[in-house]
């Protein structure tokens, strides 16, 4: 036994750790977004894969130059959060967008939503938005122009909101629920999103609370409004049925590095982002919410961590 | 059967291999190596010198002030000598008893049955534990005199016998409950008399239901105890949880099971309180689990104290592949080891020989803040923000702010974090920063 001496490693306990690791967070969260993505590619033809590919890669790279650059080990791009960051800014645009477009906003999203920052787990804000929102300001009229799915014959290839809010068009709740409709590339079809919503649920890597929330203080204050004036403010289904409002739910206001880390602060933090989306499309010049109300949320969410703390056992009750 | 539970905690594999494996007495080494500090609180002061002649169940060691223990001879030999040598928890090496066994193996004069042992009095009762030795068997050892003897004022209305064994692996209580329940029972409403207590609940995890059993057919005679069946969860077996899960009161911040009127003893620490009271038996031996894939012999196996963990290796068929890890106590909170030749001390409850098969390297990653660690924290705390305060010195922050002293250490947080970030290394750093700052 003697020569054994020494031979074996000292750490602090635990001595066991879960088998589940970034690298499957991160990937499993990438299968998730198989269904909107491949609904997104079927109704908009291949182009939209182009599109989705062109992001990822780009975003990619981008994550492996800030590593390297960084002192870092550059194989970390692979741990599957650049992909998810990638996927996401192709699945909020439209799905004509050009190529080169997407490739710039992707590599802004990356360097100025995420590495700037410090990299993984540090970022303030949504990096997939960051970009949106850049691509926004940089590119307003492809990020405003729509296509209507093959086959479907909408006169303007305008999205249901926009329909609603300057033509005064509704779409059908079935419309709104499958998919058939225009839209950004992967928010169109509430049930492929509910789908892969599903699967995370299952994974546990997301938290009910913040969809729920969220979805849910958009139909409650969307319904206040349309009981007051049902001609001018749409009903609550429609709500969160159009737009991106889903795609947000399942995919952006769950991501866990910008989301609070309590269960209250998550309440609270999905009722404030579902306000802000009705304020947004009810009295602000544009038809869609969802991306500023979970940026401006992103921006609020440290000082809900700082302020809701779980009760500490044994903690003297008020 | 209703079950009870916290909020909170982790569900690690729990691999109770040995569950089925009666307790097996080891032969008796040629040399213990019997630390004079094998408790929390003083080290116990030597009462024999190089050379003395002892009996089995001396007393080698007179508990130094009020919270500390006696020590005594394992078994009957000469006192080799009394020098440093390593030690399963300090990392230094300390004051050491070495015994040189005679094989007679003979008792000293006063043990042997008590005629009125059912009938002791509270007085009684703690001093016989005292006198014995005992500390908490689980694992932290604090000297059961101590926790029978409240303050006054403390009125303490309920003790719960902790046979959870939450831990992995380990199955020495469970293996005592299943085939001492009687004994058991008997220190259980021992401690209720000393203390005065009304009621008895006897915890154990839904995942032992022959040891459930045994105690349930045991208490047939025992109409002042009742046995709690508690879910199946890391850390069940913590004390402050296990009171918020049996009786639904919090021990405040910073406070004592006394400070809510409960009283939890170890089930093996139960049936040492047995054994002092019926026999006057002090604390010599102990069951404990041998296990973990680099263990030949896993079991559970009744030793002295002061025997060497290579002994016991070695008695046992030795050790399979390479060994990575050596490990005293659970795998959740025990202690790793530099070598075998450490001894067996009061508060081992297993010993674990992990191979590559349990000790997986993983090279730890930033923080993604997906909030796992503060789900499964048993304590409420915020575990990725305490790691932040403790490794930037915010430590007054970390204390006043985030309750750094209310962590357990129980390692629910480091278990489940996919980053794989060593809180409890922060937050035990953080505290001892704390202390030395004071
Ligand atoms: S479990 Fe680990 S990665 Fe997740 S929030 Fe806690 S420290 Fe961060
Ligand atoms: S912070 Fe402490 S009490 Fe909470 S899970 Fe981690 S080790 Fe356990």
């Amino acid at each position: 036994m003697k020569a054994n001496e020494r031979l074996f490693t000292i750490s602090v306990s635990p001595h066991l750790t879960t088998e589940e690791d970034v690298k499957k967070i991160m990937w499993n969260t990438v299968i998730s977004l198989i269904p909107p993505a491949a609904f997104g590619i079927y109704i908009f033809g291949l182009y939209s894969l182009l599109l989705i590919i062109t992001s990822v890669v780009f975003s990619v790279l981008t994550e492996a130059v800030f590593l390297k650059a960084r002192n870092k080990n550059w194989r970390q791009c692979f741990d599957g959060s650049a992909v998810i960051t990638g996927i996401l800014l192709a699945l909020t645009l439209p799905p004509k967008f050009p190529l080169w477009g997407i490739a710039i906003g992707a590599a802004f999203a990356i360097s100025f939503g995420k590495q700037i920052f410090g990299g993984i787990g540090q970022n303030i804000f949504n990096p997939a938005l960051v970009g949106r929102a850049f691509l926004m300001a940089a590119f307003p009229v492809e990020s405003t122009t729509w296509t209507a799915p093959k086959g479907v014959d909408t006169f303007t290839g305008a999205t249901p909101l926009a329909n609603w809010k300057f033509n005064h068009i509704m779409t059908p709740y079935k419309d709104l629920f499958l998919g058939n409709i225009s839209g950004s590339l992967g928010e169109t079809s509430v049930i492929a999103i509910l789908i892969g919503g599903a699967f995370l649920l299952y994974k546990k890597y997301i938290d009910w609370r913040l969809p729920l929330s969220y979805v849910g203080t958009v139909f409650v204050l969307g319904g206040i409004f349309w009981l007051i004036n049902p001609h001018k403010y749409p009903d609550p289904l429609f709500h969160i049925l159009a737009g991106g409002l889903m795609l947000g739910a399942v995919y952006m206001i769950t991501d866990m590095v910008t989301s609070p880390i309590t269960p209250r602060g998550r309440v609270i933090y999905g009722i404030i982002a579902g306000v802000f989306v009705i304020l947004i499309r009810l009295f602000a010049g544009y038809p869609e919410g969802v991306m500023f109300s979970i940026l401006l949320v992103n921006m609020i969410r440290p000082w809900i961590d700082r302020a809701i703390k779980p009760n500490i056992l044994g903690e003297v009750k008020k | 059967m209703n079950k009870f539970t916290f909020r909170g905690g982790v569900h690690p594999p729990y691999n109770k291999i040995t569950s089925n494996k009666k307790i097996e007495a080891l032969p008796l080494p040629e040399v213990l190596y019997v630390p004079l500090s094998q408790h929390a609180g003083k080290p116990a002061k030597p009462l024999v010198k190089r050379g003395d002649v002892v009996k089995k169940g001396q007393k080698i060691g007179e508990a130094d002030g009020f919270i500390s223990a006696n020590i005594h001879a394992p078994t009957s030999g000469k006192v080799k000598s009394i020098m440093e040598h390593p030690h399963p928890v300090f990392l230094e090496n300390v004051p050491t008893v070495i015994i040189e066994a005679d094989g007679d193996d003979t008792w000293f004069d006063g043990y042997g049955e008590r005629k009125d042992w059912q009938e002791r009095t509270r007085e009684e009762i703690i001093n016989d534990v005292k006198e014995a030795g005992i500390v908490g068997l689980g694992g932290a050892a604090f000297p059961s005199h101590v926790k029978l003897s409240p303050p006054p004022e403390k009125k303490i209305d309920t003790v719960i016998i902790n046979g959870a064994e939450c831990e992995p692996y380990l199955t020495a209580d469970d293996r005592l409950m299943q085939e001492r329940p009687e004994d058991m029972l008997w220190g259980a409403r021992l401690i209720k008399r000393a203390v005065g207590a009304e009621k008895v609940y006897i915890a154990i995890e839904d995942n032992k239901p022959k040891a459930i059993n045994s105690i349930q057919d045991a208490l047939r005679e025992f109409d002042d105890i009742e046995l709690r069946v508690v879910k199946t969860k890391y850390p069940e077996g913590a004390e402050k949880q296990l009171i918020k899960a049996l009786t639904g009161r919090e021990v405040p911040r910073g406070g004592l099971p006394m400070d809510v009127g409960c009283l939890v003893h170890n089930a093996g620490t139960s049936i040492a309180i047995y054994e002092a009271v019926r026999f006057g038996k002090p604390l010599i031996e102990r069951v404990l689990t041998l296990s973990g894939s680099g263990a030949q012999g896993k079991g559970n196996y009744l030793v002295r104290i002061g025997t060497q963990f290579s002994y016991i290796v070695g008695k046992t068929g030795g050790t399979s592949g390479d060994i990575k890890k050596v490990i005293m106590g659970g795998p959740m909170m025990g202690i790793s080891q530099y070598s075998l030749d450490v001894p067996v001390i009061k508060g081992t409850s297993g010993i674990l020989l992990f191979t590559s098969k349990e000790v997986k390297f993983h090279e730890p990653y930033p923080c993604i803040r997906c909030s796992r660690c503060v789900s499964v924290c048993p304590m409420g705390l915020l575990p990725l923000i305490l790691v932040d305060l403790v490794k930037y010195g915010r430590l007054e922050i970390a204390k006043e702010q985030y309750g750094l002293l209310d962590c357990i250490e129980c390692g629910s947080c480091a278990y489940i974090c996919p980053s794989h970030i060593p809180h409890v290394q922060w937050i035990k750093y953080g505290k001892s920063e704390l202390r030395r700052k004071k």
